[in-house]
């Protein structure tokens, strides 16, 4: 070994972060023999034998390289660092149908209440934010981790920033997955929804998040090209954003470092403030700027066009993330937030409407000369229905965000539908749209069958459409029940039985999302088979044709 | 120079892209969310609001451990078919000790806010542990585990310590008794006049009608039956706190 340290230097990354693996594998060792509850003993051993792995990993990685590092170039091209944007895309789809499976199961446990089975881990209560995280930033993350560093390497023209930096930020933003996912199921929750998971988990990620802003921002300022390209700048404000918005929701005190539980340094009102600032703009930041980047590189590339409109996209940039930060207050009207706050957020929710649409039509209009590929790429199509749906959706938001609209949506499904239009059909059809696209170009294969992408594209159609239906009747429904008046100025139904009207929507809700999942298992059989029996890609692919 | 020309300092330099970006996403925040904290008006003035006891704030723990608010909301708005429903609407001072607060998103089942007092234990206990046998149309899970449990207190006054360090009016007192108040809050006849100085209306009873045991049940139902109680809606004058 001494021969090999004398021939073979370790690189202070190497060894830095191995001596930081196996101290804190150290620590949850100890954490784990005194921690209160046997599940965050759990928790702590499962920390422990990470870390330990991690630094295992390390080592051999260390002996197994040859002396040189990685090359930057090779023959004049960039040498780009793919393997942790395969790790990404692989665990995007894992993830995404466990997710899609969750949300079927707690759809059905709505209908059919059996389903709940009197188990703690089973309960709804425990289900619903597994599935919620499953699909955000288990399914959500993944593709926007595997997409971003795929579209920063390219439209940088430089391999990512970092040796064992990128395969921390892939490996260890799943292994928080693990983390939060198991927590729920166990009872560790905050319970403030979409920030979940408990102060350890968030500690944890907060490190992940700063390594993986810091390859994103360090492969940038490395790129041979002179402008940043539209996409990364997405990206970069998701990152930053999210960063930030993570931060301050999830400020909390531990009870102690052997405990799970903690205390948010927020209360009542102002955590109610600080919470939807935060919930709105997970959805603003992570499930909108982040997939707008997908948007900005995956539709021109695949329909062969220039973004339509640069100065559109510089516009819609600035005040998509200006607007989207006020936009929180709405999911708080009539509530005990002072008033002056609920109406600044309707204001800027309503004025969010222009944006958002600017934003698709340079989407949609990036297919101008190009139209006719929808008829021929399914592919694209997805994407492009995608798109369409964001419009719907960010034209639905801000219609439920003047007061009284919401005053009759809000605590009902028609909520649960609106947010599913946008994650089923927008962020859904994008991911899908872009993962058919970056398989075949990752692994050099072409696309096993384009007609089960059709499939693909016509079976969860029919499943989003039947889910958001299904909510708006059974949403609008509960709503004006619960505010029927009888002629002597009664209510005129007990709760109960508002409940009880919604079991036929329930239903038809859960079989729309067994139709998505049906459609998202075709394509995990098409990318298989591509990765496995795709033909290669021909070598001289035909080149680039003008048009007309 | 253009204002399109100007523009390409933040394509050219990632470093003013980022500030540039941790600038724009700063105002709307700060604009709505320090002012909660500074402007008087944001938080009535009522009488009554006291912070959880020992026994309570373990029941609520065990409220967000279940993941209530997924289907519960704790918050009554101010609109007539609610206030008639529900009671009156939920003031902002009333959930001021709330870490997290539990206002809830969605109503698969109906508003907590004002919960505490309209039905009995006996219903709750039966609630819990079968839904269906109070309620035959609910959809709600049963909790049957938690009248089998034991509660675990062991370290309550780490919490309150944790709660009083962020500035809930814990004092040295109630954090030094916390133990023994749980114990007292649960017994079938406490001697309850100290819990009751130190945390005025609580309720000491024997809330999962197992005298022998401290379950979570018991932690839960006297949450549950001490939500929306605290505040006296006869005395209450809503002219003074107008906003």
């Amino acid at each position: 070994m001494a021969a090999a340290v004398a021939s073979k230097p370790m690189t202070f990354g190497e060894g830095g972060s191995a001596f930081a693996f196996i101290v804190l594998a150290f620590l949850c060792t100890i954490i784990t023999a005194k921690a209160y509850t046997p599940e965050y003993a759990f928790h702590a051993s499962l920390f422990a034998i990470g870390s330990a792995a991690a630094a295992f990993a390390i080592f051999n990685r260390y002996f197994d390289r040859p002396v040189e590092p990685v090359p930057l170039v090779i023959d004049g091209k960039p040498n780009y660092n793919m393997g942790p944007v395969k790790f990404a895309t692989v665990a995007s789809m894992f993830w995404g149908i466990a997710g899609f499976t969750v949300g079927i199961y707690a759809a059905l446990e709505l209908a059919f209440p059996a389903l709940n089975f009197d188990l703690p881990w089973l309960s709804f209560g425990r289900i619903r934010p597994l599935h919620t995280s499953a699909v955000i930033f288990a399914f959500g993350g993944n593709v926007l981790i595997a997409t971003s560093f795929y579209v920063v390497q390219r439209t940088c023209r430089a391999r990512l920033v970092g040796d064992i930096a990128p395969w921390f930020v892939v490996l260890g933003y799943n292994f928080f997955i693990l983390i939060a996912g198991t927590g729920y199921l166990l009872g560790i929750t905050q319970s403030k929804e979409y920030a979940e998971p408990e102060w350890y988990a968030d500690l944890w990620l907060t490190v992940v998040w700063v390594a993986y802003f810091l390859v994103f921002l360090g492969t940038i300022m490395r790129r041979k090209e002179p402008h940043i390209y539209v996409a990364n700048w997405f990206y970069l404000a998701f990152i930053l954003t999210i960063a930030v918005l993570h931060l301050v929701n999830n400020a909390a005190i531990p009870v102690s470092v052997f405990s799970p539980k903690s205390y948010i340094v927020w209360a009542g009102v102002q955590d109610a403030m600080v919470q939807w600032w935060y919930g709105h703009n997970a959805v603003g930041f992570f499930l909108t700027a982040g997939f707008l980047a997908i948007m900005y590189y995956f539709i021109p590339k695949r329909a062969d066009r220039p973004v339509y409109s640069y100065r559109l996209s510089i516009i819609h940039f600035w005040s998509l993330i200006f607007l989207y930060i006020w936009a929180g207050p709405h999911h708080l009207h009539y509530t005990a937030l002072p008033d002056w706050a609920q109406t600044l957020g309707m204001t800027f929710s309503i004025i969010l409407w222009m944006p958002s649409w600017g934003g698709m039509i340079n989407g949609l209009m990036t297919l101008s000369g190009a139209w006719d590929k929808l008829r021929t790429d399914p592919v694209l199509r997805m994407m492009v229905v995608s798109v369409a749906f964001y419009g719907m959706a960010t034209f639905e938001g801000p219609l439920m965000s003047i007061k009284a609209v919401n005053s009759l949506s809000h605590y009902t499904d028609w909520t649960v539908g609106h947010v599913h239009s946008g994650a089923l059909g927008w962020v859904g059809y994008v991911s899908f749209g872009a993962i058919y696209c970056l398989v075949p170009w990752l692994w050099n294969r072409q696309l096993y069958s384009l007609k089960l992408v059709n499939w693909h594209f016509w079976i969860s159609t029919i499943g989003i459409v039947l889910y958001i239906t299904a909510m708006w009747v059974s949403g609008i429904l509960q709503g004006l029940m619960w505010r029927a008046y009888t002629s002597l100025g009664f209510l005129e139904y007990s709760f109960i039985e508002t409940v009880e009207a919604m079991h036929p929507f329930y239903v038809i809700r859960a079989m729309g999302g067994i139709l998505f999942l049906i459609g998202a298992l075709l394509m995990v059989w098409n990318l298989w088979q591509t990765v496995n029996a795709g033909e290669p890609e021909p070598a001289l692919a035909p080149k680039l044709v003008p048009a007309e | 120079m253009s204002f399109w020309q100007r523009h390409a300092i933040f394509e050219k330099n990632s470093i003013a892209l980022v500030i540039g970006v941790l600038i724009v996403i700063a105002i709307g925040g700060l604009v709505e969310i320090a002012p909660l904290f500074y402007l008087k008006s944001t938080i009535e003035k009522v009488e009554g609001v006291r912070p959880y006891t020992p026994l309570e704030l373990a029941g609520r723990n065990i409220y967000v451990r279940e993941g209530c608010y997924n289907c519960h909301s704790q918050m009554i708005r101010a609109l007539r078919d609610e206030v008639e429903r529900y009671g009156h609407y939920s003031l902002a001072a009333e959930s001021l000790y709330d870490r997290p607060f539990q206002w809830g998103s969605k109503r698969t089942g109906p508003d907590l806010a004002r919960i505490g007092g309209k039905y009995s234990d006996e219903w709750h206990r039966d609630h819990l542990r079968e839904p269906k046998s109070v309620v035959p149309g609910t959809v709600m899970p049963a909790y049957p585990w938690l009248a089998a449990t034991d509660l675990d207190f062991d370290h309550i006054e780490d919490d309150l310590k944790v709660n009083a360090a962020l500035g809930v009016p814990y004092t040295s007192a109630m954090i030094a008794s916390a133990k023994a108040d749980v114990k007292t809050q649960a017994s079938p006849d406490p001697d309850a006049a100290d819990l009751m100085k130190r945390y005025p209306k609580a309720l000491a009873r024997d809330f999962d009608g197992n005298a022998a045991r401290i379950t979570e049940a018991d932690a839960l139902i006297a949450y549950l039956q001490s939500l929306g109680t605290l505040v006296d809606f006869n005395l209450y004058d809503d002219k003074a706190n107008i906003r």
